[in-house]
């Protein structure tokens, strides 16, 4: 029977394309299609909330730089991960990145819950060269984050486009997306509670230290939230995982 | 009127690109504009210098192979390897000594890295499997290939793909995601591409004038049809606007790494294994003159081989947040490939039933020979990777890259190199290659360089993930991270001049290959290579 098949499609060049497609469709089917109508792929967790807009225009430098390619940003749940790093990642941790920032490597260490850490004098140096801080490591230098200003005219198509992939930024999020980006890297001129409310334990201040808005506020904004926003001290993980 | 049209359409894309130089809203995307409006000017230029050109008339269509196109893809495959080994061993480089990122954007590690994967697996392995398919469908199918200059199409609007890939990860252009990070407009193109290639294939394919279709031609196609799926499906995104480079991926989160580890092993599967099988089942008989060992194991190892593959994503994401089921249905799948990889390995190898003796002597069997070989030891390697326990360890460290580039350097390189070896002297009419003892040289230099490489990156890796994971009798960690990145020094010095290695071999094989064409050496003997 099989091998009658098989003479069949090797004979007949369309039975053999529709045939082997078939047969490769199956597994990702069987494998990715549940995992978005089962409701325990992500547990619901207080605290998960869209990046403000100048945490997601400093994730868009962490992506243009590849920072990826050497952080991993997923805890697993193992002893010493859990040790070093934290909490274990939570599949809602990542619910509103497209694309996921998990990694498949660590060259350095993972940055799931790097957020508060460090303080942003840290990060500042260490973007600048990290060799002054840790002598042996071997991360590149950043020193252009500094230098370069980082403008907001494009946050809000940004925010549209994450709006159509399913992130839930609302109208009101969108139309101040510029003041909120402005007022999270100079708070003393800017609605701070208004950037609050939109986007809870959002961190405001002048991260990079110098005047202006440079695209390492931006980065030091997003690295200094990364894994904050749940609390884990009243988590309670769902059994059914 | 042909002409006119031709000349129409260049001058209409040139504008349309001249105008998105200007509107562009950031440097990539107005970077890559002027590269295609350089293309459509150059080619609206020579359009109109060959228009009223006398065309060979419909009538008389050309006959035999269709062998210009090949000879292009072997140029092209055997600059693309030069430049992506050359591109690893400098990141190799980096990760021992950072200094040689400059401090520059451009320079920097996490930039470099995807252009050097991009351009050993699609620039180098993509020019190889467009070439050798085009060859080998031809030879197999006793017919030119079909759709006449859309073959052309195919070569140069694939490696417009990847010139507009490569100049977009140096200008800090990805969509971060591994191995499919070019931008959505370069993506669109490469679907374009894609079905024409399809197309040319297939319709070979269709015309054939032989009763059935070679083993060969199965895995192609298989790849072909299944690059397209993964493609498209993995790089869905909404482009932020059309006058940008910047895209924001559908998938989210958990889903996400699901869809695109599906695509990632699958590039590995269906660009990396399943195409250069079908290298190994066209070129491996033809080299040592025998024939396919067993034809029934070629057909379980098809049609389970593709089944079976395509499953095996999810075991990149081991202890992960996503579900433990579709973690262990990743894991099991991929213990079970283990058979048919070892099943078309033993194919390949028993072809030599009767002619082992020819390893002594031929050094471009001996290539294709090792390459089976490597090809036998990545894929006992990575089940036994995919098994939980061990994947807790290996995940995350060296000993991936170790794998991986054991599988790359030493089964798609070698294959790659020993299909070349074959097709150079075959496709310029030459009695034989330039030099067979420079053959014996990029042979021992790639093959020591691979064992530089692969050990210092299992030691790497396992030491790393021991470091991570020791606790003193108190439960607390022993090292710092730091300390693994400190251990890791001399096995990133190692691994470097590895790859000093094999890259010499792989310009050693340039020359080869260079002297062979410009006709040094070897007589030319006249050859007709027709269509029979």
């Amino acid at each position: 029977m099989f091998l009658k098949l098989h003479k069949w499609s090797e004979t007949n060049a369309l039975a053999l394309l529709v045939l082997s497609f078939v047969v490769v469709t199956i597994g990702g089917a069987v494998q990715i299609v549940p995992l978005f109508y089962l409701d325990n792929t992500i547990e619901e967790v207080e605290g998960m909330r869209p990046y403000s807009p100048l945490e997601l225009a400093g994730r868009d430098v962490y992506v243009r730089e590849g920072c990826y390619v050497c952080h991993s940003q997923m805890i697993r749940v193992m002893r010493d991960e859990v040790e070093r790093y934290g909490h274990y990642s939570l599949a809602a941790e990542s619910m509103y990145d497209h694309p996921f920032q998990w990694g498949s490597k660590r060259t350095g260490p993972d940055l799931a819950r790097v957020g508060g850490r460090y303080s942003d004098d840290w990060h500042v140096a260490h973007m600048h060269n990290p060799r002054d801080i840790v002598p042996e490591s071997i991360m590149p230098a950043y020193p252009w984050l500094a230098r370069t200003p980082i403008g907001s005219e494009r946050i809000a198509a940004n925010m549209r486009a994450q709006r159509m992939t399913g992130v839930p930024y609302t109208d009101e999020m969108i139309e101040n997306a510029r003041a909120d980006f402005r007022t999270q890297a100079d708070p003393d001129n800017g609605d701070v509670d208004a950037l609050l409310a939109r986007y809870p334990k959002a961190q405001a201040r002048n991260f990079d230290g110098q005047a202006g808005i440079s695209e390492l506020d931006a980065v030091i904004a997003y690295l200094q939230m990364l894994g904050t926003l749940v609390d884990f001290s009243t988590f309670e993980p769902d059994a059914s995982r | 009127m042909r002409d006119a049209l031709k000349i129409a359409v260049w001058g209409v894309l040139a504008l349309l690109f001249a105008i998105a130089a200007n509107w562009g809203e950031d440097a990539v995307y107005r970077a890559h504009a002027l590269i295609l409006l350089a293309v459509a000017a150059a080619l609206f230029l020579w359009s109109i210098r060959t228009a009223g050109a006398p065309v060979a008339t419909a009538g008389a269509a050309p006959a035999g192979y269709m062998d210009g196109v090949v000879r292009a893809g072997v140029i092209a495959t055997t600059f693309w390897a030069v430049v992506g080994f050359l591109a690893g061993t400098y990141v190799a480089f980096q990760l021992a000594f950072p200094v040689l990122n400059w401090d520059l954007p451009w320079t920097s590690f996490g930039r470099l890295r995807p252009l050097h994967t991009s351009a050993v697996i699609f620039a180098f392995g993509g020019n190889a499997l467009i070439a050798t398919s085009f060859y080998v469908v031809q030879r197999t199918c006793a017919t030119r290939l079909w759709g006449g200059n859309a073959a052309w199409f195919v070569f140069w609007g694939y490696n417009l793909f990847i010139v507009l890939a490569a100049t977009g990860y140096v200008l800090g252009s990805t969509q971060s995601k591994e191995y499919a990070e070019p931008e959505w407009y370069a993506d669109l193109w490469l679907t374009i591409v894609w079905v024409v290639y399809l197309a040319v294939f297939l319709g070979t394919v269709i015309r054939r004038k032989e009763p059935h279709i070679y083993v060969a031609n199965w895995f192609y196609l298989s790849f072909i049809v299944t690059i397209a799926m993964l493609h498209v499906i993995n790089n869905l995104a909404v482009p932020v606007s059309i006058w940008s480079s910047h895209s924001v991926v559908l998938w989210p989160g958990v889903q996400g790494a699901m869809v695109q580890w599906w695509y990632g092993h699958n590039a590995v599967a269906f660009f990396l294994t399943v195409p250069f099988l079908a290298m190994m089942y066209y070129f491996v008989p033809k080299q040592a003159d025998r024939p396919i060992y067993s034809y029934r194991l070629s057909i379980v190892h098809f049609w389970s081989l593709i089944f079976l593959y395509i499953w095996a994503g999810p075991h990149h994401l081991h202890y992960t947040a996503l579900p433990d089921w579709a973690q262990i249905l990743g894991m099991v799948f991929s213990i079970v490939l283990w058979m048919p990889s070892w099943g078309g390995m033993i194919n390949g190898l028993m072809t030599l039933q009767g002619a082992w003796d020819k390893l002594r002597t031929d050094p471009i069997l001996r290539m294709l020979v090792v390459a089976v070989g490597f090809y036998a030891m990545a894929t006992f390697e990575g089940p036994m990777m995919s098994i939980r326990s061990v994947n807790s360890l290996s995940h995350y460290t060296e000993w991936t890259i170790g794998h991986v580039h054991s599988g790359a350097l030493g089964w798609n390189g070698m294959i790659t190199f020993g299909a070349l070896y074959y097709l150079a002297p075959r496709l310029w009419n030459r009695q034989g290659l330039y030099s067979l003892s420079l053959v014996s040289w990029h042979f021992w230099l790639a093959t020591i360089g691979i064992v530089l490489y692969a050990a210092s990156m299992w030691v790497g890796g396992i030491t790393q993930g021991l470091m991570w994971r020791e606790v003193d009798d108190q439960g607390f960690l022993v090292n710092s991270f730091i300390d693994s990145v400190v251990a890791m020094h001399p096995m990133y010095v190692i691994r470097a001049l590895g790859g000093v290695l094999y890259l010499t071999g792989g310009i050693i094989m340039a020359y080869n290959i260079w002297k062979t064409i410009a006709g040094a050496g070897a007589a030319a003997p006249v050859r007709t290579v027709a269509a029979e």
